[in-house]
């Protein structure tokens, strides 16, 4: 069952990342355009948004009639529901990053085919903040275990 | 260059079909965040051929657009100060806060999680001010 997930995974990433190439997003100067609502501002991406909302929340109406999906035996999904600092201070700083370089994830690594080097270099520092957060959650861990025992 | 809303509004339903595969088909949000550190290695969830699978087809996909069309515009900052410093901002921010723009923007907000909702507000705003602040500074590309 795990290749059939696997053969559905890279299908899904496949279909992602040539859609990323149509929408504009894999160019960071649009993105940043896009940010830019003070000065000339490109609504390009809000096409994207909804373009990408809209299949998606049709899906989910049918999600609920599923009892599992297709390739796996349940369906795993984030059910956190609360909204507290590290949900807002997190999203800031992605925020400030995505500004900054005009690229999230998925056209970061999707430009890894396109412009190999300046892609790998916002790719390899994404790599290091990943584990740097990685890291801090370990060591916080570690404490925490230390004082309760 | 001027803003293409018809060509952005078909890429975003293929990035939305793609959320959709991996929802109907694996029971997973389609969040490249979570995924990229699930195939670092840094995090659990998905089995890691799953993450791996899904990261190969980012770039391929894109690479079959690149090739169809004979060239996707794509015009980076010249100054790698900005990718560096924005990709650790990014890397790190996103596992704070848990997903990017597909999984808290994509996936999220067609759920209607607030969670999400909020998420979104927050790195569009950041992103927003952090434009505004470094044109004002001059800190162009």
């Amino acid at each position: 069952m795990v290749e059939k997930q696997a053969g559905l995974g890279l299908l899904s990433g496949t279909v992602f990342g040539a859609g990323l190439a149509v929408s504009g997003m894999a160019d960071p100067t649009r993105v940043r355009a896009f940010l830019d609502i003070f000065g000339a501002w490109d609504y390009t991406l809000a096409f994207v948004m909804g373009g990408a909302v809209l299949p998606m929340a049709l899906a989910w109406v049918y999600q609920r009639r599923l009892r599992k999906p297709f390739a796996a035996p349940r369906f795993d999904l984030p059910e956190t529901r609360n909204i507290d600092a590290k949900l807002i201070g997190g999203a800031v700083l992605f925020g400030v990053g995505w500004g900054v370089a005009g690229l999230c994830p998925g056209p970061a690594i999707a430009d890894l085919a396109i412009r190999p080097l300046p892609a790998a270099m916002f790719v390899v520092a994404m790599a290091v903040g990943v584990g740097v957060h990685r890291i801090i959650l370990s060591l916080r861990r570690a404490t925490q275990k230390k004082q309760e025992a | 260059m001027p803003p293409m809303p018809l060509q952005g509004f078909l890429g975003g339903l293929m990035i939305g079909l793609a959320a959709v595969i991996m929802l109907l088909g694996n029971g997973r949000i389609a969040g490249v965040s979570g995924l990229a550190a699930r195939g670092l290695g840094f995090s659990g969830g998905p089995p890691w051929i799953l993450a791996a699978a899904f990261l190969v087809g980012l770039p391929s996909g894109a690479a079959m657009v690149e090739w169809l069309s004979g060239g996707v515009v794509t015009r980076f900052p010249a100054s790698p100060i900005f990718l560096i410093g924005g990709g650790l901002l990014v890397g790190f921010g996103t596992r704070l806060g848990s997903g990017c723009t597909s999984g808290h923007g994509v996936c999220g907000l067609s759920r209607l999680s607030p969670r999400s909702a909020v998420a979104t507000a927050c790195f569009m705003a950041a992103g927003v001010v952090t434009v505004a602040l470094l044109r004002k500074v001059g800190a162009t590309w």
